[in-house]
């Protein structure tokens, strides 16, 4: 229960690294990277439920960003919705989607889940790509202002376009980061760990098993088109490449890299992923190599993922 | 546990080194890799290339050009942050880039916000229509091309045509903008078929085109392997009406690909794919006949369109920085939208307040394919 302990530490440390760290932001481009950053956190904590407390594999949650960022395209240019009703939409087709695919998916296991998962995720971007006339096809679809901006503006909140985005996404990573926690600690999230650790176990001690797998999967399906439309607002713009299988390579990347069962680390994942890519551009040609370099050697030197395994190097040094 | 998210605050706050003392500098982001590296390594190989050659030639304005390139991989959303990173940290004066129609469109918001100059090198009529005041671009569009094929048409008297169109993003535009056009050449579609990108067989759509009364002409509007199919196809069920292909597949790839059947197929292509055939006095003979000996010289690969693209979009720029007789960004774009009679690889740009784009159908050449190898049709 030592997460328990510090659960309110780390929320107030990220909540501190986020309205510190713009002051020694020099330009309107460190707010993007910051935003980015907490876009991908969002989604990345969404799969540390499925895959670090429930353990499950997914290989398809691009698709849920996908159907959450194309909501906030088309649902206010078919139905005449705001965009903030359509994210909400959004997010609400991406739960209903999980619950009825996750009915039958779940009950696979291992290899066979990651590739039923990988399945619904190429069907998701398949389609966006294809019905051109609906979704605009691979060229893309644009999506409308927000107006939250605009709105903050009438009471005396001015802020610049990167900062708001910077801000209004920092709030959704903290609002999903508390949660999350608060999952860990409760009896469903007892639950999870338990059926991650012996689905057989778990289900000898009463764990409704199937239920609470099904449980994780939507909640995660939420986090990940939360963040797919929050993506599709800040941008303006959307593509099928965000429903593409590489991104949710690079998700699940992210999860693993930062430390599957841990939720700062999922942010810990999407910062080091968002922004090497950032810092490795002065190496040019051998970007992609150091970039594939620096992720081998946090996988063989912390096999638990970064957050778990530095925690566990500081606290055997004091 | 918190220490690592301290030390990703820190890598954050430091982020890129500072930027180098600047002359003048000039922002890229190209799809070097990823599904689009095929139109972005080119593109950035060109540039490279020319920076060095403007320098080494006293640059311009007296300065010396900086290039700062980026690899956006095809990936929208990583061009609009490179975009951003171009114009807030490297404080570019314009941008080149935009290898794709989806990079492009989202490059375009940014540059509208910060009032840079932006030329894009992607194919899309949305990019120019409507005018954008910050975005230019080089590469000319899929109506051109579809005008270029029905100009020729005319001129054979050819009335009824049968269309074969491939169900990618490539052939669906193009499909989709030659129907616009079409009726003002006095052409009708009697029958239209539509492949997908991965099919190995357009046998029944040819024979359904085959079978139609009255059809004077085949236009095929595909990208990649299915024109090169159409054709073998088309060559296998013995054919005999003519077949017109898109500039999509105006390549040495592609005659391999079809093989004989290929032969008598025409196709608009730019200048640089016959640029042994062009004549001394052919207005584009110098700039093409130049930009493919030195990229094939310095690259040992052949000059492709997709390079012409971004040759275009620097000298163009360069061009631009020098009439404006100095390197802010809205004395550039106005010197860009003021562009009159500039030579480039893809054809004579004659940019204005309401075009830009600024190529006619010039800018195309209508080829016919050979004993296998591009020559210029009648």
């Amino acid at each position: 229960m030592r997460l328990s302990s510090s659960k309110h530490l780390t929320l107030l440390v990220l909540a501190a690294i986020i309205l510190i760290a713009p002051f020694g932001f020099p330009s309107n481009f460190y707010y993007r990277i910051g935003s980015l950053i907490f876009v991908n956190g969002l989604a990345v904590t969404g799969l540390v439920i499925l895959i670090g407390f429930a353990g499950q594999i997914s290989l398809g949650h691009a698709g849920f960003a996908g159907i959450g960022a194309y909501a906030c395209a088309l649902a206010p240019q078919y139905l005449g919705l705001h965009p903030a009703l359509a994210m909400l939409l959004g997010t609400a087709l991406s739960a209903a989607i999980a619950w009825l695919i996750g009915r039958p998916i779940l009950r696979l296991q291992g290899y066979y889940l990651a590739v039923a998962t990988l399945g619904f995720g190429i069907l998701v971007s398949m389609v966006l790509a294809n019905e051109a006339p609906i979704t605009g096809g691979p060229d893309g679809h644009e999506v409308p202002e927000l107006g939250l901006r605009k709105l903050l503006e009438t009471i005396g909140l001015d802020l610049s376009n990167a900062q708001f985005w910077y801000a209004f996404t920092g709030l959704f990573l903290l609002a999903g980061t508390w949660l999350a926690l608060n999952l860990h600690d409760s009896p469903s999230g007892r639950a999870l760990r338990a059926l991650h650790d012996s689905e057989i176990a778990a289900r000898t001690v009463g764990v409704d098993v199937t239920r609470y797998k099904l449980s994780a999967f939507v909640l995660s399906a939420v986090y990940a088109s939360l963040s797919g439309s929050l993506l599709a607002l800040m941008n303006k713009f959307i593509t099928p490449d965000a429903a593409g299988f590489l991104h949710s390579i690079e998700l699940v990347t992210m999860t693993v890299l930062g430390g599957a069962g841990s939720v700062p680390g999922a942010v810990a994942g999407a910062a080091l992923l968002t922004m090497l890519p950032q810092v490795l551009t002065v190496l040019q040609d051998y970007e992609h190599m150091i970039l594939g370099l620096i992720m081998m050697l946090v996988m063989i030197f912390m096999p638990s993922g970064l957050v778990p395994s530095l925690s566990r190097l500081l606290r055997g040094r004091t | 546990m918190n220490f690592a998210l301290r030390t990703a605050a820190a890598v954050l706050l430091l982020g890129a080194a500072s930027p180098a003392l600047a002359d003048i500098k000039i922002g890229a982001t190209v799809s070097e890799t990823g599904p689009a590296s095929s139109l972005g390594d080119p593109e950035a190989k060109t540039l490279r290339m020319l920076v060095e050659e403007i320098n080494a030639a006293g640059g311009v304005l007296g300065e010396k050009i900086e290039l700062v390139a980026y690899d956006d991989a095809g990936d929208p959303n990583k061009a609009r942050t490179f975009a951003t990173r171009l114009i807030e940290d490297d404080e570019v004066v314009a941008i080149i880039g935009g290898s794709t129609t989806g990079t492009t469109m989202s490059i375009m918001q940014v540059v509208a916000d910060a009032e840079i100059p932006f030329i894009s090198l992607a194919g899309a009529i949305e990019i120019v229509d409507p005018v954008q005041q910050w975005t230019f671009k080089t590469p000319h569009t899929d109506r051109m091309a579809c005008a270029k094929i029905f100009e020729n048409m005319k001129a054979a008297g050819v009335t009824k045509i049968g269309m074969i169109s491939g169900s990618d993003g490539f052939g669906a535009s193009m499909h989709k903008q030659c129907l616009q056009i079409i009726g003002d050449y006095g052409i009708e579609v009697l029958i239209d078929e539509t492949y997908g990108p991965n099919d190995a067989d357009m046998t029944p759509q040819l024979t359904n085109i085959r079978g139609k009364e009255g059809v004077q002409a085949i236009l095929n509007a595909g990208f990649g392997q299915g024109p090169a199919i159409v054709t073998r196809n088309y060559g296998q069920l013995g054919i005999k009406t003519p077949l017109y292909q898109s500039h999509g597949v105006a390549s040495k790839a592609f005659i391999e690909l079809a093989g004989p059947a290929s032969n008598g197929v025409k196709l608009p292509g730019t200048a640089i794919l016959v640029a042994n055939l062009l004549k001394q006095d052919d207005p584009q003979y110098a700039v093409v006949s130049a930009y493919k000996k030195a990229y094939e010289e310095k690259t040992g690969s052949p000059a492709s369109t997709f390079g012409g693209y971004a040759h275009d979009a620097l000298r163009l720029l360069v061009d631009s920085i020098g009439r404006a007789g100095k390197a802010e960004p809205a004395a550039i774009r106005d010197a860009i939208e003021q562009t009159k009679g500039f030579v480039g690889v893809t054809g004579v740009v004659n940019m204005s307040a309401t075009d830009h784009l600024g190529l006619d159908l010039t800018a195309f050449r209508m080829l016919e394919i050979k004993d296998g190898d591009w020559a210029l049709a009648q």
